[in-house]
């Protein structure tokens, strides 16, 4: 088996961080996702999120909450998320893939189908926001076994005894939510950030995401400094909600917004 | 347990069938608790906290006297005489939970975990409510102990209790309208949630039925078990022995699992849930997750949902607040599951024409919730021997439901 993808963005980045824009699939419509996928891409992303919609994103804000509202009026399914990475698959080898969203679509596929669709459609990661790594270990196995990286979350609120149960389970890299609140939330503090990176750095060589709060090329610059990768959600998200109409400045807005956090991201790496 | 002795020498918390749920909440394949990684050091905290105090003596007699003093506990366990002569079936006896303050069984579980929040030093509470009934009650106990109170309610519901949204800003409370998904109590409840995730340091969130991740099914069940007990109790008091069935309306869950826990070990009495079948379950239209759903994961646990093929969650449909829910507290999933307990449901037209006739003839107005169970009791009652006992968890009383009685009678108040 070669490398994982997720691997090989980290280990290729150098100096640079990961950038690792999210979209919720379906939002509007899957062609829609598809086309913003590969934008995404030449805007500068290592690795996409691709929310699968669900009626109820409990840690979800607003914005979030309004894309799986509009992903789910064309009943998009967790099946034609996959299907959509297959078709990105068949333009784009290099990006990661990473499914994130919430457990019980993937309850309702069956673990086993699921890792295997997964596979197949060359996805590279999952990370389910509800499903801790206390409750994860036959999901992990079913996903493991088919050499896809278990993403999982830590938080500020999570205990030095818990970290370690994490990286037992996790692989690909860990996603360490910036604050205390859903998606969305705008009390981001760069420093309290950059000390609990670093303090979970200190204990394992799995790479080191942050997300939540990063809204702008100075905060993904900032945030980039103390991590291995930047997690951008509902900045993103909004654009599509508010440009679905027209696909073009939504395309546009969407670049500009995620090459000038690269921009940003690689100007710091260069003057540090 | 000896099923004869006084409520004051039983254990309050935690009573019988100790060995469910396993130490992370999982009863069976149920249970456990899938909830975002910010909530589980809080949970944790409140999993510790719970399992101290349900060990604590002091603990333990504060909930007592502020069951007895507060709610007004023990409440009747009262014989439907005419009910049960109409019928000419089996008797129909009623345990009176509209009786105790704020007019529902809510109130046993908001006290228990107030007193919890207290000893833990969170001082602002959070809670979600359909019917009102557990912001009510949530409310209630907030004012009782000078503690901020937020609750959340679906917009939709907001509308269909409104004698209740008055109630809780009459005690202090903050009412926040919910306006994602289906406006009404599974909203209500991700609302809180989230909530909760952002204000985890002086936050304790009060959940009202027996779902939500460990600890809460199993600590509203325990706070909510003194129902049984008294059923018990007074049985043995009434008819000289344990009833043959007892029958309460399932919503989240938390009246059944609160007047069957005491009895899971005397394997004589029938133990019958009745969910809301709204239009009839073949229509799909219903909140009945037990008798027509499939397992999965939903608010920080394994259990029954009303969900569809892609694993959404789908609307539910009743005309009772408090049992429009598309899950059920997991220890239920469990106990249908192995067969211990049965599952039914009642439409909206059985539980209306339920509530119609306890008006009637006892002179009591049920909640509609209340009325699902008196909806099934009415229904198997005649065809059974006058010497048969039933047991109805008349979980609350039914003033909060006027506006919707009016409306459907097209009568405008
Ligand atoms: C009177 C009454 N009964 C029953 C219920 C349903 O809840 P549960 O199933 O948790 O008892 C409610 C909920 O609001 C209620 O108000």
């Amino acid at each position: 088996m070669s490398q994982r993808r997720i691997a090989k963005r980290f280990a290729a980045a150098g100096e640079s961080k990961l950038l690792i824009p999210y979209i919720t699939a379906g939002d509007p419509d899957l062609e829609t996702t598809l086309a913003l996928m590969h934008t995404l891409v030449k805007a500068g992303a290592d690795v996409i999120e691709l929310g699968i919609p669900f009626s109820d994103p409990m840690a979800d804000g607003p914005v979030i909450q309004a894309a799986c509202e509009r992903a789910l009026k064309n009943k998009v399914s967790l099946v034609q998320v996959m299907e959509t990475v297959k078709r990105f698959r068949e333009t784009d080898n290099d990006t990661a893939v990473v499914l994130m969203g919430y457990m019980n679509p993937v309850e309702r596929l069956g673990y086993a189908k699921f890792a295997e669709l997964a596979a197949q459609a060359g996805v590279d990661g999952v990370l389910t926001v509800d499903m801790p790594p206390e409750e994860a270990a036959e999901l992990v196995e079913e996903l493991s076994s088919r050499e896809l990286d278990c993403v999982f979350l830590l938080s500020p609120t999570t205990p030095d005894a818990r970290m370690q149960q994490v990286f037992n389970m996790a692989s690909g890299y860990i996603y360490y939510v910036s604050l205390k609140g859903v998606t969305g939330a705008a009390n981001l503090d760069t420093d309290a950030v950059a000390t609990k990176v670093e303090h979970i750095k200190s204990q394992t060589s799995i790479p080191v995401a942050v997300g939540f709060g990063i809204r702008d090329a100075a905060s993904a610059a900032a945030i980039s400094q103390a991590a291995d990768g930047v997690v951008v959600g509902s900045v993103l998200v909004s654009i599509v909600g508010e440009h679905g109409q027209d696909k073009d400045t939504m395309h546009k807005t969407l670049f500009d917004m995620v090459n000038g956090m690269r921009l940003a991201m690689d100007d710091i790496q260069v003057t540090a | 347990m000896n099923t004869a002795t006084k409520p004051a020498d039983a254990p309050a918390i935690g009573s019988m069938s100790d060995n469910y749920p396993d130490k992370n909440g999982h009863f069976g394949i149920y249970g456990g608790s899938f909830i975002a990684e910010t909530l589980m050091d809080p949970v944790s905290e409140l999993q510790e906290a719970y399992e101290h105090y349900r060990k604590d003596p002091e603990f333990i007699a504060e909930f007592e006297w502020e069951l007895k003093n507060f709610v007004g506990r023990p409440n009747p366990l009262y014989h439907a005489r005419r009910w049960s002569d109409e019928g000419e079936g089996a008797q129909i006896w009623l345990k009176r939970e509209d009786l105790n303050h704020t007019g529902a069984h809510k109130i046993n579980n908001t006290v228990g975990q107030a007193l919890l929040a207290r000893r833990m030093g969170k001082k602002r509470i959070i809670a979600e409510t359909g019917a009102g009934q557990h912001g009510v009650a949530t409310a209630t106990v907030c004012a009782r102990w000078g503690m901020e109170c937020i609750v959340y309610m679906g917009e939709e519901d907001i509308v269909r209790q409104a004698p209740n949204v008055f109630r809780m800003k009459l005690l202090g409370a903050e009412v926040v309208p919910v306006i994602s998904g289906s406006k009404t109590l599974k909203d209500a409840l991700n609302e809180a949630m989230r909530d909760w995730v952002g204000n985890v340091d002086d936050t304790f969130y009060i959940i009202g039925t027996a779902a939500g991740p460990h600890p809460y099914p199993t600590m509203v069940r325990d706070f909510n078990s003194v129902i049984g007990r008294e059923i018990k109790m007074q049985s043995m008091e009434h008819m000289g022995k344990l009833p043959d069935m007892v029958v309460a309306c399932v919503g989240g869950g938390s009246n059944a699992i609160g007047a069957f826990h005491p009895f899971l070990d005397d394997k004589d009495v029938r133990l019958v849930g009745v969910e809301a079948g709204g239009d009839g379950l073949e229509t799909g239209r219903h909140a009945a997750p037990l008798s027509a759903g499939k397992p999965g994961v939903l608010h920080g646990n394994r259990t029954y949902l009303m969900e569809d093929d892609d694993g959404q969650i789908i609307e539910t449909h009743s005309v009772s607040a408090g049992l429009d829910y598309p899950g059920v507290g997991p220890e239920h999933a469990w106990l249908k599951d192995i067969g211990r307990c049965e599952y039914v449901a009642a439409t909206d037209t059985e539980a209306l024409d339920a509530t119609h006739k306890l008006c009637r003839i006892e002179g009591i107005i049920p909640a509609l919730e209340s009325a699902h169970a008196l909806a099934y009791a009415a229904k198997i009652a005649p065809d059974m021997s006058p010497d048969i006992n039933i047991v109805v968890n008349l979980s609350g009383r039914g003033d909060k439901d006027i506006n919707t009685l009016a409306d459907i009678a097209g009568i405008t108040l």
